[in-house]
């Protein structure tokens, strides 16, 4: 054995080690993918021989192999193996390696588990360090259940190397198995205030991470926080802390009041400009989550303000891009503080750092008003010339539109510049947003009816010059735009000045080589077109302009009835049709405009992108439910292929269909109607929009639009949004002399027109009115249907599952205690004296109580049976908070009575579980709502104590004896109060310490039992979190107490009252 | 929470890669190439933040890396972690490397990648911030270090050849 032993090292000396091994992938640069399966095979000759440091070498070098991009997977076994050896070598070795290729879905983790358990319980702190680590890259949720009271056991680690690894691993189990988070968080919860600081980080760490997913689970922390962070002075802790209450704030405004102070203290103080900054933030969630126009809050803006400011201003590019991204927080609630320093934000637009302008961009969304609007978008456009890389610039692209279109095109006060805005945008070589072009220039063509005139003459050039657009196919992205245009010109075309040139235009056999869902636009549209020019000509007295369109028609449509693209083909095929019978009546001098036009007849009114989603499953239709029988399966299978072909045959025949005369087709249309009008699950245009249009007779005839004139319209390709700068200045100018004049009329159109906008800005943005006065289209929605939407969030977040309420867990038996079957997995065969989780403490201390209670009289049991009692009914006055109690009292407290008789076993059992007031969330209500409480709440806590600290002999014996009676009058007294509940903060109080009183003599009763008793809870003391501690200010002011605090009492049954009252 | 943490020189080749979330081999690679590209175009006097992987990470997840010499630096993390707190976490890391292998250099981290994963881990734990006293983690790299030695005294010669 031993020569085995040694042969297997000498080889090992000639063997390749990780050294060599770069070295030679270093030296074989032309080969090296050679080089290295060369490697794999010794490798593979290594792993297959008993000698565990060859093996373990073979290991480190597969780990190499694998950060060079080479599947190792295959070796997971020979991994396992060096894992589990005895050296501390290769057993690091062997977990590196298993870290970093390990994964969720390979197959021989599960050998690993009792590996891994006996490394986490190995003597050697390293040991089970190292294992630790590598658990934390690769738990399954097996591993996790199986490994999880090991790992919480190690919490409680005499090491706090162990400690710390153990705390910071949990986060990892409760994502993986999310059922470990309620029995091992009294833990966890202790260690934010374990002795060792890296213990406690680690904590901190752990739980504002879960609290960060989950927030409103870990509310009631708050104090304790709180209390960390105005003692600890580590940095990093710090930041973790205010970065939670950043997180909680939003939940409880109350939180916020109290934080402001020492947060605006840490930044006045802190020299960290990390913690400066995660200040600075947790401030501005604080100012968001406070109700506005609270005036002592403004000074907080500004000093947050003013230090982003400086951050901004500094040299170092990183505290500006922090700065900066901190001002985009504070500017969706106070904008106008942010807005005053447009000079530094703009002049961050021209930083050259990319990540830099970005986050001036964002900033910009939030600055702009009707005011400035154009101006900042100018700038912008300068940008977008002169940037060259595409991304910035497709980014400086949708931001324009952000910008402008925001909160429904709010801040535009003249469309034609906007529209023109969006032509020059088209100029843009190689952008990938031409769809968010067009979809603008749709949605403001649709929606914006004053427009349309303008638009339309606009989008008929661009169709004209459609050639500057798609000169090179490869960069087709901003062709797009062409579809809005051909849709546009067509669906407007009576506004068209030349509707022939365009008609002309849109046929353009170039058109052809545009992608196929723009073609199908073009030839639909060419169809609209071509109706409206019928229309006119047939006016003229002359019927061979008619008759030349319609000739045009049919010598063009061919070139797409030939397309590629089944679309185009379609469309133009029915369309070349009908053109063809419409000459044929042509020639027979038949009217037929009316009856072409009325195929496009009708408004097509914009329909909120999530409405089809929206409306509403009209009762008693079950969607799921077949309408006919459903077929059976063998039978569908037969008949298939038959339905295909017999579906096939009309489509060949197809084009005849579209010669069934327009009087039928009119008829038909008027049907559809008809029948849509009587459907009521039909989208119907809603009933207020329309009475808009009625009431604003031609919106086009209110007068503001005579400037528009002014401007030449016809410059095809050239920029000309700047001439609308000054325009609007002009305007502006002349509309300030003339305000009182049309103060009249504006109040008219704001009645007609503008009624649907939001609320301009907070500055006088009230003076300017916008250019056309605009009827914004609201975009459909089906009655019923909610604006708010649920549909983000992801289903599969892991976290998801970590929502668990932990406040109960602190609140001992009466509103959901740890179940067994929640106590974490144990494995039948523990080691000895490994420490017990909590769950299991609660039993072995039960077994010691078990006796005195047995002894202890019946009334006993009733007073417990009244604590349960009165707790729950305390809950569940919180929760509802009603007034009507009284009436109900008789059947509740009925019910409850037997209810506590059934849970009686099992409050026994945890009995001894963490053990604070049933008023945990009032505790926390009490912290907030005491608002000048002093930053060392523990300070004023112990003074407090101090006064109340003896719990005397003498009154716990009379307590004793007049028990039977006071249960009963608590809770008469707690009835009647309940009534007053919300106006009497004091008497609820005095309740409070009524209860308090209580269960201080409950516990003596306990300590009747026997002085070992009590011992048993001093150490349960140590192992169990203090809640907050603020209820003991209020146990020192009553009076109650002061007066019995004579008696002296010994140190331990001190410890033990302390407990009772939290 | 860090999602990866990757060292690549000037070039793009990968002296440690740590990912914290599991990805096949091809995506890792992915990874380093994207995040290389997008760091190495980046002038020197610029922030050291960069959002934007399109492979890593997303919305929620930034780009936090230092460049010294040869070496890029770069710590993928989300939210949760404080900008400037990782910048000087990558600073604890580098002094450590520093103090661990004397004047640190690119070629240490070539052949002794394994070393450097055994100082993170003593750092960052599964993508948490474990310890971020430069002197406690030397210590437990130290111990660790001086365990192996007493185990390995027999190759300890072929063991120190750089």
């Amino acid at each position: 054995m031993a020569l085995k032993i040694v042969k297997g090292s000498i080889d090992r000396m000639f063997d390749k080690n990780l050294q060599d091994l770069v070295r030679g992938i270093r030296n074989h640069k032309e080969d090296e993918a050679k080089y290295i399966s060369t490697c794999i095979d010794e490798i593979k000759q290594e792993l297959k021989q008993d000698n565990i440091a060859v093996k373990a070498n073979a290991v480190c070098k597969l780990t190499y192999l694998q950060m060079l991009g080479y599947d190792v997977s295959w070796a997971a076994f020979n991994i396992v193996e060096v894992m589990s050896s005895s050296k501390f070598t290769y057993k690091r070795i062997g977990y590196l390696a298993a870290s970093q290729c390990f994964h969720e879905n390979t197959d021989v983790i599960m050998l690993t588990t009792n590996q891994i358990r006996k490394d986490l319980s190995s003597p050697n702190q390293y040991d089970t360090g190292v294992a630790l680590t590598g658990l934390s890259c690769f738990v399954t949720p097996d591993l996790a259940r199986d490994l999880a009271n090991d790992i919480m056991t190690l919490m409680s680690h005499t090491k706090p190397y162990i400690r710390k690894k153990a705390v910071l691993i949990m986060y990892k189990v409760f994502l993986k198995y999310p059922e470990s988070l309620r029995p091992a968080f009294p833990r966890l919860k202790e260690k934010l205030e374990d002795p060792d600081p890296g213990v406690q980080s680690a904590a901190v760490n752990v739980i504002c991470e879960l609290a960060r997913r989950n927030p409103k689970n870990y509310l009631s922390l708050a104090p304790l926080f709180f209390k960390l962070m105005t003692s600890s002075t580590n940095n990093w802790v710090l930041i973790k802390i205010i970065k939670l209450f950043g997180a909680l704030t939003p939940l409880e405004p109350r939180l916020g009041k109290k934080l402001i102070e020492p947060l605006t203290n840490l930044i006045h103080s802190t020299s960290a400009m990390s913690l400066l900054y995660e200040c600075v933030n947790t401030v501005i969630a604080v100012l968001i989550s406070l109700s506005s126009g609270m005036p002592n809050h403004s000074a907080s803006i500004q000093l947050c303000v003013q230090k982003l400011r400086i951050l901004i201003e500094d040299s170092d590019q990183n505290l500006k891009y922090l700065g900066l991204l901190a001002m985009s927080k504070i500017l969706k609630t106070h904008p106008k503080s942010v807005q005053s320093h447009k000079d530094l934000i703009l002049q961050c637009l021209d930083d050259k750092d990319e990540s830099i302008r970005l986050r001036a961009l964002d900033l910009l969304y939030g600055m702009v008003s009707k005011k400035n609007l154009m101006e900042i978008v100018k700038k912008l456009m300068i940008h977008v010339d002169k940037a060259e890389g595409t991304t910035y610039r497709d980014e400086l692209l949708t931001k324009i539109i952000d910008i402008c279109s925001q909160s429904n095109y709010q801040y535009i006060t003249n469309f034609e510049w906007y529209i023109s805005i969006l032509v020059e945008l088209t100029r843009l070589e190689g952008t990938r947003h031409g769809h968010l072009i067009a979809s603008q220039m749709l949605d403001v063509a649709i929606r914006v009816k004053a427009i349309r005139v303008f638009a339309v003459a606009q989008m008929a050039t661009l169709l004209d010059n459609a050639h500057l657009l798609t000169g090179n196919m490869q960069r087709n992205g901003i062709c797009e735009v062409l579809y809005a245009a051909a849709w546009i010109c067509g669906e407007f075309s009576e506004h068209l000045e030349n509707p022939v040139q365009t008609l002309e235009a849109m046929l353009r056999p170039k058109v052809a080589t545009l992608p196929g869902h723009i073609q199908a636009v073009y030839v639909q549209n060419a169809a609209k077109l071509f109706a409206t020019i019928l229309k006119n000509q047939e006016g003229n007295t002359d019927s061979t302009a008619a008759q030349e369109t319609s000739q045009m028609m049919i010598d063009r449509l061919p070139l797409f009835v030939q397309s590629a693209n089944l679309e185009v083909q379609e469309r133009a095929s029915c369309i070349l049709q009908l053109v063809k019978y419409i000459q044929k009546l042509q020639q027979k001098d038949v009217e037929v405009a009316e009856e072409v036009s009325a195929l496009f007849a009708g408004e097509l009114n914009p329909v909120a992108p999530k409405a089809q989603k929206k409306v509403p499953v009209p009762e008693g239709l079950d969607l799921d439910a077949w309408i006919n029988e459903p077929p059976s399966e063998s039978e569908s299978e037969d008949e298939q292929p038959k339905a295909i072909f017999t579906k096939e045959e009309p489509k060949h025949s197809r084009p005849r269909h579209t010669e069934v005369d327009e009087k039928e087709l009119a008829r038909r249309r008027e049907a559809r109607k008809q029948e849509q009008a009587n459907n009521p699950f039909y989208i119907k245009a809603s009933p207020s929009s329309q009475k808009v249009y009625q009431e604003a007779p031609g919106v086009e005839h209110i007068p503001v639009v005579q400037i528009d004139l002014s401007v030449p319209l016809k410059v095809p390709g050239l920029p000309m949004s700047d001439q609308y700068v000054k325009l609007e200045e002009e305007r502006r100018q002349k509309e300030r002399a003339e305000k009182k004049k049309k103060e009249k009329k504006k109040r008219k159109e704001k009645r007609s027109g503008r009624g649907k906008k939001h609320d301009s800005g907070p500055e006088s943005e009230e003076d300017i009115t916008p250019a056309h006065v605009v009827d914004i289209v609201t975009e459909e929605m089906p009655e019923n249907a909610l604006p708010s939407d649920d549909d983000d969030k992801d289903p599969n977040d892991p976290h998801k599952a970590l929502d668990i309420d932990l406040d109960n867990l602190l609140e001992t038996t009466a509103r959901r205690p740890l179940a067994d079957s929640e106590k974490l997995p144990v494995r039948s065969h523990r080691a000895a004296g490994a420490p017990k989780s909590p769950a299991e403490d609660g039993e072995a201390e039960n077994a010691t109580p078990q006796e005195p209670k047995k002894k202890s009289s019946k009334e006993k049991r009733d007073k417990k049976k009244d604590k349960e009692r009165d707790r729950k009914r305390s809950k569940e006055e919180k929760k509802k908070k009603k007034h009507k109690r009284e009436e109900k009292e008789e059947d509740l407290l009925g019910g409850q009575a037997e209810e506590a008789a059934v849970q009686s076993e099992e409050t026994k059992e945890v009995e001894a579980q963490p053990s604070s007031t049933s008023a945990e969330v009032s505790d926390l209500d009490f912290w907030l709502s005491n608002a000048p409480v002093p930053s060392n709440t523990q300070e004023a806590a112990t003074v407090a104590a101090a006064e109340a600290d003896p719990a005397p002999e003498a009154p716990a014996g009379t307590a004793a004896d007049s028990e039977p009676e006071e249960p009963k009058d608590t809770e008469t007294e707690e009835s009647k109060s309940s009534k007053h509940k919300k106006k009497k903060q004091k008497k609820e109080k005095e309740e409070k310490e009524k209860k308090k009183k209580k269960k201080h003599h409950h516990h003596h009763h306990h300590s009747d039992g026997g002085g070992e008793e009590s011992v048993q809870n001093g150490t349960v003391e140590e192992e169990e979190p203090l809640p907050p501690m603020s209820n003991y200010c209020l146990l020192a002011e009553n009076s109650y107490i002061k007066m019995v605090s004579d008696g002296d009492c010994d140190a331990r049954l001190w410890k033990f009252v302390l407990l009772s009252i939290c | 929470m860090i999602k990866a943490i990757l060292i690549f020189n000037n070039h793009g080749k990968p002296r440690l890669s740590k990912f914290y979330e599991h990805y096949n081999e091809d995506t890792e690679q992915q990874i380093i190439r994207e995040t290389f590209h997008l760091v190495s175009k980046r002038d020197e006097n610029v922030c050291n933040f960069l959002e934007g992987g399109m492979l890593i990470g997303g919305s929620d997840y930034k780009l936090i890396y230092r460049h010294y010499a040869t070496l890029y630096f770069v710590f993928c993390v989300d939210s949760s972690e404080s900008e400037l707190g990782i910048l000087d976490l990558i600073q604890v890391f580098v002094e450590t490397l520093d103090k661990c292998f004397e004047n640190v250099c690119e070629l240490d981290l070539i052949f002794h990648v394994d070393k450097v994963h055994n100082i993170l881990a003593e750092m960052v734990m599964g993508g948490m911030v474990l310890e971020t006293n430069m002197n406690e983690i030397i210590t437990q790299v130290d111990a660790q270090n001086k365990m192996e030695k007493s185990e390995t005294f027999i190759f300890q010669s072929t063991r120190q050849d750089r």
